[in-house]
């Protein structure tokens, strides 16, 4: 699989360096981030500077308010220059973090989802949509979130620490040696508590999972619950995995809890070392009262800061799984693109240049095409050889599941030959550019797919600049007028996903869709199993009106639908086993007769009955 | 079972989920409180260090201190100091823990209260109900929404209440310190809290702007991922683009100007509590110089000052966050309060007998779907019903069963009327199988054997046998114990029709409901499966429906459906004679058409007996 070739690639620095290209645009603010976070962390160090101050130059042995009222007033002004200075460090690096977490989660977003316009077909055969949006919308998010605010919290608490303990070593080297032994102590606690958790927490989710689908399986299975009154049993495995979840999740609770008291002990623990060597040290004269109160609030800091620092850096390695996602998905090879030459000539995806290309007149030639899906590990076409000439009628009919897209994949160029070629007009199909083709194959899909926004839009999806005239006509011409007319008019919103509309009435409107762009070639997954009998008959004159004068590839469900192709080719577990006319085939006496017989008689009782 | 006709007011609800899970929360707080108190302690025994150990003041606390050995032992040594310090550190630590992992036991011990009762309420709500109402939704509000109302409750109201102990004990301790001073702490609060609560309601609505800005953003790429083949097909990848950069845009500009908000927010409220701090030093010098304070007391005053500070600046915005919490327990209210499915207090045992429509009619919504129906079936026959798509086939089984309730008309078994037999009774012994029958995840022997609580092997094997699946189960590499669905393999529909028959023949029930669940199937297996139960299950009375009319040929009645209404009834034979709709279904089923006319060997399927038994 080509999976593995971009698993074996290292992941150094958790991945943030490929990320670089990213961060490359924002450089100033990045460094505007760092510089300024850098400061509001000496910042902090200074704070505690002042208490010192205060207590042992005014505090101790000054008799009057007056004799300092100079230095007081000049130590406050100072004091209120740094806290400016501070909230405007603050201010500054935040914002920074804003502009490259929200810029980078941009173009990230747009970099993922203008590479997936690219992927073939496949890419989306073998990815379930929900897996490939969170490629799009969360990875995305997560990943700026540590260009961002993980590098602020990073420069912040290491900035603190580095330079707290400076502070402190020149303060009191002796004490200072005291305070700078518990530091490895709580990063090795810390990151035994992080690793634990993190463990938990992929149990948590996975409790979370199996509840979740069995909450999901209780509503859809509502009716099958009921009528077979197993609603206590249910509900009694519901609050197995409930309570295995809740367990779990305590457990969960132990440890956080666990670990935020631990280090709150760790905590009061330096304190009270302070507390012992700091109090011997300034009775004996050494140190002074405020300079003992400035370590024993540095301490407590430090630790909370050692605490971020370690959350920070486990938030790192968390996410390196989603840097991991990112790249993969930017790394994965369009299966079908155009050579360097053909987009040269024809243009790309992107920018199309129109006014190279061709008209298509319709004749198709599979010759000698040999085909495997990239996953998996049978030839579905072996030498196929197939001409369909210019305005021929092809119809193609299998069970559900047997294989009857492989030709239209192959048409639509959504994949592509093994070895062999397709032929269009009598000229190899990547000859000439992806955009080319689909903008001359008018394509029906079984189950129509309509964009959220008004029909108009959706209509004109394929050909904006079609009049108004040309769009009336293609609805008249599939009889889609009355839906227009329910829907009042053509700026009506179809809701999300077409969702006010019936399956039928979307279906009609995918054909008029289709119809506008005034394609040579047709091709269509015909599904009339859920419509009721008006509408389908709709559709059938709808299908005979588009397919006139045009090449067509027909995907049949109901045999009766196409008698009248020019050729029907039968398919049986992904192989074409038989083909020629209705007639011919009858003939035969093979599969497809088996077939039609098997229709008819269900047929001929929704007939009568209807 | 009684019903339970209660609707909650959303302080009932949540009352009667908090059922439980109190006693935690309890702890909790009250672990917190001591908490509290404890933190106090540290900071007055730096006060008395500095004061009365290293300085030469009188001590604090005399009698403490003299217990402990007196100023000058101490002074000799300060180990005992630190080593109180360090048992308060270790005492408060125990709390810590107790406050927090009960706050969490008790959120998760709610959560799973909500879970668990939402799940039954919904298992109990009518068909109807969950025909009117998406699944997604409903999923959502047993997750999402439950998720909100337990932050509301753990995170936000226990939180609340901690920061509240916090902020009123360390009041108490500064007052005890300096008043005057204390004034100055007390002032800051209502500033800060209401700078911030206004801020994030004010905000709030830019939030939403936010959220529905990502809504869009992310339903485009959900549609251009859902129809990537028609993208492809029309060639609008360029297009595509373009609309989801310029959604893009949007939201990024709509983040960029909260991001600039915000940024102003946490620049003055990190300035004001700052200028606070500094106020307090500055004013707590001069009073150290005044002689009102001592330098431990301001020490230990700045502590206080520092703990209370950082939860009064997020008290702002939780309680601005609060009120979010009240659309989620409307929407879970709205399924708390939905009626469960109707039972009539009729306790009336099954008794299998003969089985009688009278005049029944049923409408869904305005759309008459059953019209004055009226049909008798005897004890151990077999009923097939014919119709098309929409005539009342399936309302029949759904009404047979009470999934649907006849708006007039009676059903009785065996005389009694079913609105009087207890509901699982009545359903227990009807058994059914849908069109599309739904499997649960896991084996093939739990779906099988789903209705019993301690499974017999040798009765799945049996049923499974009648339903003609043993062969295809033999198939399997793990038998019986293939996992089927979405972690699975998956099965054909044929596959899974037989399925559900043998997971209803698990039920024995003296009356089977067949919704066209052999359609699927191909003929020969159909008839084998027909042949199977008669001789298995021959005492039953079987409803039958199907558009194969070779199914029904050996039933002994067949009523045939049309608009809702029965045009034809009667045995097959007789149908047959009639002439009506049955034979044309009959004939033009069992005649080839025209261009099929002239081949001889047309395999004939006529010969399968269901009734030979009787």
């Amino acid at each position: 699989m080509k999976n593995n070739k971009t698993a074996k690639t290292k992941y150094r620095f958790f991945g943030i360096p490929l990320l670089f290209p990213y961060l490359k645009p924002y450089t100033p603010n990045l460094l505007r981030l760092l510089i300024f976070a850098a400061l509001g962390g000496i910042c902090e160090i200074i704070f505690p500077l002042f208490q010192q101050y205060a207590i042992n130059n005014f505090v101790y042995g000054v008799e009057t308010i007056s004799a300092i009222a100079g230095q007081l007033t000049k130590f406050t002004v100072i004091y209120l220059i740094t806290l400016i200075a501070y909230s405007v460090f603050n201010v500054i690096s935040a914002y920074a973090a804003c502009e490259i977490e929200l810029y980078t989660a941009r173009d990230l977003k747009n970099a993922a989802f203008s590479h997936l316009q690219s992927l073939s077909a496949s890419y989306y055969n073998n990815h379930n949509v929900g897996y490939i949006h969170a490629r799009v919308m969360s990875d995305t998010g997560r990943i700026s979130v540590v260009l961002s605010w993980v590098f602020i919290d990073l420069m912040w608490c290491i900035t603190y620490v580095v330079g707290a303990l400076i502070s402190m070593f020149m303060l009191n080297a002796k004490l200072a040696i005291c305070v700078a032994v518990i530091v490895p102590i709580a990063v090795f606690i810390s990151t035994f508590f992080k690793n634990k958790l993190t463990d938990i927490y992929h149990k948590v989710r996975e409790a979370n999972s199996v509840v979740t689908g069995k909450l999901n399986e209780g509503i859809t299975g509502a009716k099958t619950a009921k009528s077979l009154v197993i609603e206590d049993i249910m509900q009694e495995k519901f609050e197995k995995s409930s309570h295995n979840m809740m367990k779990t999740s305590v457990r969960m609770a132990h440890w956080r809890s666990l670990y935020a008291s631990v280090f709150s002990l760790i905590s009061s623990t330096a304190f009270a070392l302070v507390l012992w060597r700091g109090g011997i040290i300034t009775l004996n004269g050494v140190m002074l009262v405020g300079t003992l109160s400035v370590f024993l609030s540095y301490v407590i800091d430090l630790i909370d800061r050692l605490n971020n620092l370690v959350g920070t850096i486990s938030n790192l390695i968390n996410s390196q799984v989603n840097i991991e996602r990112f790249t993969q998905l930017m790394n994965t090879e369009t299966e079908v693109r155009d050579t360097p030459e053909v987009t040269k000539r024809y243009g790309g995806i992107f920018n199309q240049k129109r006014e190279n290309w061709e008209p298509l007149h319709g004749d198709i030639e599979f010759d000698n095409v040999t085909f495997c899906y990239p996953d998996g590990n049978e030839n579905v076409l072996e030498n196929f050889s197939l001409k369909i000439p210019q305005g021929t009628n092809c119809a193609i009919v299998g069970e559900t599941g047997a294989g009857k897209s492989t030709l239209v994949n192959l048409v639509c160029r959504f994949f592509e030959p093994t070895s062999g070629r397709v032929l269009i007009d009598g000229k190899d199909v990547r000859e000439r550019s992806l955009s080319w083709l689909h903008s001359n194959i008018g394509y029906v899909l079984q189950s129509p797919h309509l964009f959220t926004g008004s029909i108009r839009e959706n209509l004109l999806y394929g050909n904006p600049n079609a009049t108004e005239e040309q769009m009336i006509n293609a609805v008249k011409s599939v009889s889609a007028e009355g839906i227009i007319e329910r829907m009042n008019g053509y700026d009506a919103n179809v809701g999300e996903g077409g969702d006010l509309l019936s399956t039928g009435e979307k279906q009609l409107l995918s054909f008029a869709r289709a119809l506008i762009c005034d394609p040579r070639i047709f091709i269509l997954d015909e599904a009339t199993s859920s419509i009721d009998t008006i509408t389908e008959q709709k559709i059938q004159n709808a299908i005979t009106v588009a397919m006139q004068g045009r090449t067509s590839l027909v995907i049949a469900h109901r045999l009766s639908t196409i008698r009248q192709a020019d050729i029907i080719l039968v398919v049986k577990d992904g192989k074409i086993i038989e083909r020629g006319t209705h007639e011919q085939l009858i003939e035969d006496h093979g599969y497809y007769f088996e077939l039609y017989l098997r229709q008819f008689k269900d047929e001929a009782a929704k007939q009568s009955l209807s | 079972m009684k019903q339970k006709s209660k609707t909650f007011g959303r302080f009932d609800m949540i009352v009667y989920f908090l059922k439980g899970s109190t006693r935690f929360f309890v702890i909790s707080v009250l672990s917190s409180f001591l908490l509290s108190i404890l933190q106090m302690i540290t900071p007055r025994i730096v006060s008395v260090t500095v004061d009365s150990i290293i300085g030469n003041r009188p001590p604090e606390y005399p009698k403490i201190v003299s217990m402990l050995g007196g100023t000058q032992f101490l002074r000799e040594n300060i180990w005992v100091i630190a080593l109180i310090s360090a048992a308060v550190g270790i005492v408060t630590t125990a709390f810590r823990y107790l406050s927090s992992f009960y706050n969490s036991k008790g959120a998760e011990s709610l959560i799973k209260n909500i879970r668990d009762l939402l799940f039954k309420k919904v298992l109990h709500l009518p068909l109807a109900w969950h025909m009117e109402n998406r699944t997604g939704d409903i999923i959502q509000r047993c997750t999402t929404d439950t998720e909100t109302i337990r932050s509301f409750i753990a995170d936000q109201l226990t939180r609340l209440l901690n920061i509240l102990i916090l902020i009123a004990v360390s009041l108490f301790c500064v007052f005890s310190i300096h008043a005057r001073l204390a004034l100055l702490t007390l002032l800051t609060i209502p500033i800060v809290v209401s700078y911030s609560y206004i801020f994030y309601k004010r905000s709030s609505k830019l939030f939403t702007e936010c959220d529905e800005s990502e809504g869009v953003l992310s339903s485009i790429a959900q549609e251009n991922l859902t129809g990537s083949r028609v993208v492809k097909a029309f060639g609008q990848e360029a297009y595509e683009k373009e609309k989801f950069e310029k959604q893009n845009d949007d939201y990024t500009s709509k983040w960029m100007h909260l991001c600039r908000l915000l940024a102003v927010y946490w620049g003055t409220t990190d300035f004001v509590a700052g200028a606070q701090i500094m106020l307090v030093l500055v004013l707590g010098t001069v009073a150290c110089i005044n002689g009102s304070l001592t330098p431990g007391n301001l020490i230990s005053f700045i502590s206080y000052n520092t703990m209370l500070i950082w939860p009064v600046r997020q008290l702002g915005r939780m309680i601005s966050d609060m009120s979010k919490a009240g659309v989620a327990v409307d929407r879970i209210r709205y399924i708390m309060n939905s009626r469960e499915e109707l039972d009539t207090g009729a306790k009336k045992a099954f008794s299998a007998g003969d089985i009688e429509f009278k005049n029944v009619s049923f409408s869904y919504g305005s759309c008459k779907v059953l019209d004055n129906i009226s049909f008798k079936l005897k004890r151990g026959q077999v009923l097939g019903i014919v119709g098309a798509t929409g005539s009342g086939k399936t309302t029949i089984m759904l009404l047979l069963t009470r999934l649907c309730t006849a708006q007039s008309g009676t059903i009785t078994i065996n005389g009694t009327d079913i609105n009087d037999i207890e509901l699982g009774e009545l359903r227990k012994n009807i058994g059914t199988v849908m069109q599309e029958p739904f499997l649960f995840s896991g084996t093939l022997a739990e779906n099988i054997a789903i209705t019993e609580k301690e499974p017999d092997p040798e009765k799945i094997k049996a049923v499974s046998a009648v339903a003609c699946l043993e062969k295809t189960v033999e198939g399997f590499k793990e038998k019986y114990e293939t996992i089927v669905g979405e972690r699975g393999i998956t099965l054909s529909g044929g596959q899974k029709q037989r399925t559900a028959i043998a997971r209803m023949l698990m039920l024995n029930s003296p009356v089977m409901v067949l919704d066209d669940s052999l359609s699927a199937v191909d003929t020969e297996t159909d008839s084998k499966i027909r042949a199977n139960l008669s001789d298995s299950f021959g005492g039953a009375t079987v409803f039958l429906i199907s558009h194969r009319l070779t199914s029904l040929m050996k039933a002994d009645t067949v009523i045939v459906l049309s608009d809702g209404k029965i045009t034809e009834s009667g045995s097959p034979d007789s149908l047959l004679e009639q002439n009506g709709q049955f034979a044309e279904i009959y004939r033009m089923q069992m005649t080839l058409p025209e261009e099929l006319k002239q081949i001889q060997h047309v395999k004939s399927d006529t010969e399968v007996k269901i009734t030979d038994e009787k």
